[in-house]
C-alpha cells in the first residue's frame, strides 16, 4: 500500500493550493431554514472567510455565561470564494451543541467558527486537478452535506466528470437539499442520483424500506473496473459497513476517502 | 476573543462546596475512552498481581469468592466533572494484597486493551481502593470498564483503570499511558494535580 | 465507544502546525502501515484525544488540551511526512 507510486487520488500540491489557510472568524446567522424534521440549514455571513473547497468543514465554538465552551465540527454545504457559508446541522438526541443550532439559533446570532478545515475529504474539478476518474459519492443521512457541496461544485464548474450520489435516508422527509439535488441531477454536469430509504419509502417505490445491502451498493455504484474515486460520509457504522463492502467489491482502499461522524 | 453565545448553556453543571477545586457536579456518567471497548467474558477474565518474586492470579469465580465490599464514594474526573455518592461493589486491594509480599512501593495497573496507569502502593491500600465489578446495583457496563475496573476514588478518575487485568509492582514510579502524555504523575484532585 | 477519523483533528491541530496535519502521512510503529492522519481512527473525549492506526489499532498519537497549553504525543509514528507547497510566484 505504501510503496505504490502516485497512490494519491489527488495530486498533493494541487490539493494544497486549492485549500485556503484556516482561522477563527465571527459568523453571523443570516438565515435559517428547517431542512428536515430533525435538521436546520444555517446560512452564515463570515466576513474575512477566505473561501473553501468542496467537502471541507468548520468547527463551531459556543461559550456559556460561566465560560464553559463546547466545540463541534460541521461539514460545509457550500464552496468557492463566497463569504456566505452554508451548514446543515442534524440534531443529535443527547447532543449538547446540535439542539441549540437546530432549534434555538436565530437570524443575527453570532457564532465563533474555525475554518476552513480539512484538505483530505475534498473534491475539486478536473480542470484544477487533472484527475478525470469518475466520482462516487455515498451518503448516510446527514453525511450528505459535504457530498452535496461536491455535487454542487461539480455542476457549478460544468465539470464533465461522471458523478454518482448514492444517498441513504430514513424517509423521503429526511432528504437534505431535496430540490437542489433534483436541479443538479438535471444539469449539464453528469450526476446520477440513487436513494435508499431505510424506514419508509415514497409511494409506489419498487422495494421495501431497509438498510442498504451489499447487493444494492454494487448495483448503484461505478464498478471497480472504472476505478472511481469514492467519498463516503455518514455515521461511523454506516461508513465502515460501506467501505468494507467497497473493498470486497474490488475498489482500491486508497481510492476511498471517508468522513465519519461518530455513532453507529 | 471568545464571546458568550446568546442562549447557550450546555449540559447542567452545578458547583458544590463538597467538591475539589475546579469541579462541577454532573447528572449523567460521561464515558471517556482511549480506544475500542474491550469485550472480555468473565469466563476468560483473570486478575494478576505480579511482584518481583512471583505472581498471584484469580479467575472470575475465585475473585467472586473473596470478601466483597459495598463502596459509597465521590469520584472526580480531570475533565472537571464530579459525582457524589456513587455506589459500587468490589474487592478491596487490601484483600487482594493479603498474601502478596513485595519490597516495591509502586504499582502499574494494566488493562485489557493496553491502557496503563501508575499508583503508589500505599495509595491503593488501607481502604483506599477496590477492584469493582458493580456500579449502582448493576454489573459494570463494558462502556464503564466492565467486567471489572480499578476504583481509586481519592485520585482523579483516570487512575481508576477500566477493564483492569492486573497490577505489576515497580521499584520506581513510572508514568502510565496518560501520565506519559501530559497528565500529572500523582493526580490528587484536592491539589488540582491535573497536568505535568 | 464511538470513534471518528483523523479529519476531525484539522481544527484542534491547526494551532500547532502551520500546515493541514490531517494530510501528513506517518508510518505506524506497530505494523508499518503508512497512511494520512485523516485515515486514522480517533477517540476523543474531554480527557484527551487518542489516534490509532486503522490497520492494527496501535496508538499513533495523543493530544491533551488544557486552557493554556497542550501536549502532543507522537509515540506511535516513526516519522511524519509533509508535502512541500510549491514556492515562487
Amino acid at each position: 500500500m505504501s510503496d505504490a507510486p502516485t497512490a494519491q487520488a489527488v495530486a498533493p500540491s494541487a490539493a494544497l493550493q486549492a485549500v485556503p489557510r484556516s482561522g477563527w472568524h465571527v459568523a453571523t446567522v443570516a438565515a435559517t431554514h428547517r431542512e428536515t424534521p430533525n435538521a436546520t440549514r444555517i446560512e452564515l455571513d463570515v466576513p474575512g472567510w477566505p473561501g473553501n473547497a468542496a467537502g471541507q468543514h468548520l468547527d463551531v465554538r459556543l461559550t456559556a455565561p460561566d465560560g464553559y465552551q463546547a466545540t463541534r465540527s460541521y461539514s460545509i454545504a457550500s464552496s468557492g470564494s463566497s463569504t456566505r457559508v452554508v451548514l446543515a446541522v442534524d440534531k443529535l438526541p443527547d447532543g449538547e451543541v446540535s439542539p441549540y443550532l437546530v432549534d434555538d439559533v436565530r437570524d443575527g446570532d453570532m457564532l465563533e467558527v474555525h475554518g476552513p478545515l480539512g484538505a483530505f475529504f475534498v473534491w475539486a474539478p478536473a480542470a484544477e486537478t487533472g484527475d478525470r476518474r469518475p466520482v462516487q459519492l455515498i451518503a448516510g443521512g446527514s453525511g450528505v452535506v459535504p457530498l452535496y457541496a461536491m455535487a454542487h461544485a461539480h455542476a457549478g464548474a460544468d465539470d464533465p466528470t461522471p458523478f454518482r450520489l448514492l444517498y441513504s435516508v430514513r424517509t423521503p422527509d429526511d432528504v437534505y437539499f431535496d430540490d437542489e439535488l433534483g436541479t443538479l441531477a438535471d444539469s449539464a454536469a453528469p450526476l446520477r442520483l440513487d436513494f435508499v430509504y431505510t424506514r419508509r419509502t415514497p409511494d409506489g417505490w419498487a422495494t421495501a424500506p431497509g438498510r442498504i445491502t451489499r447487493e444494492a451498493l454494487e448495483a448503484a455504484v461505478f464498478p471497480a473496473s472504472e476505478r472511481p474515486r469514492v467519498f463516503v460520509c455518514g455515521s461511523t457504522g454506516f461508513v465502515e459497513r460501506v467501505a468494507d463492502w467497497l473493498v470486497m467489491l474490488g475498489h482500491d482502499p486508497r481510492s476511498i476517502r471517508t468522513e465519519r461522524y461518530g455513532g453507529t | 476573543m471568545s464571546f458568550i453565545t446568546r442562549g447557550f448553556s450546555g449540559r447542567s453543571r452545578e458547583r458544590d462546596d463538597r467538591l475539589p477545586p475546579g469541579q462541577t457536579l454532573v447528572g449523567d456518567f460521561p464515558v471517556l475512552s482511549a480506544g475500542p471497548t474491550p469485550e472480555v467474558d468473565t469466563e476468560d477474565w483473570e486478575f494478576t498481581i505480579r511482584t518481583e518474586t512471583g505472581a498471584h492470579s484469580w479467575n472470575w469465580d475465585e475473585f467472586m469468592a473473596l470478601k466483597i465490599e459495598d463502596v459509597d464514594t465521590d469520584i472526580h474526573c480531570v475533565t472537571h466533572w464530579s459525582k457524589l455518592g456513587t455506589r459500587w461493589r468490589g474487592v478491596s486491594l487490601d484483600t487482594l494484597f493479603e498474601d502478596v509480599e513485595t519490597e516495591y512501593d509502586y504499582v502499574m495497573a494494566h488493562s485489557y486493551g493496553g491502557y496503563t496507569t501508575n499508583v503508589p502502593l500505599d495509595e491503593l491500600l488501607d481502604g483506599k481502593s477496590w477492584v469493582a465489578f458493580e456500579f449502582d446495583g448493576e454489573p459494570l457496563d463494558p462502556e464503564h470498564g466492565g467486567p471489572a475496573r480499578l476504583l481509586v476514588p481519592h485520585l482523579y478518575f483516570w487512575k481508576s483503570a477500566k477493564w483492569v487485568r492486573g497490577l505489576v509492582m515497580m521499584d520506581q514510579d513510572e508514568p502510565g499511558f496518560w501520565e506519559q502524555n501530559g497528565y500529572h504523575i500523582h493526580g490528587d484532585p484536592w491539589k488540582e494535580e491535573r497536568y505535568w | 465507544m464511538e470513534h471518528v477519523d483523523g479529519n476531525v483533528l484539522a481544527g484542534p491541530l491547526a494551532e500547532f502546525f502551520s500546515f493541514d496535519v490531517t494530510m501528513a502521512t506517518g508510518r505506524c510503529v506497530g505494523c508499518g502501515t503508512v497512511a494520512e492522519l485523516a485515515r486514522a481512527m480517533v477517540y476523543r473525549s474531554g480527557a484527551g484525544t487518542v489516534v490509532r492506526c486503522s490497520t492494527c489499532d496501535n496508538v499513533l498519537a495523543t493530544l491533551v488540551e488544557a486552557d493554556d497549553r497542550a501536549w502532543i504525543g507522537l509515540r506511535g509514528v516513526t516519522a511524519i511526512e509533509v508535502r512541500r507547497t510549491p514556492t515562487g510566484g
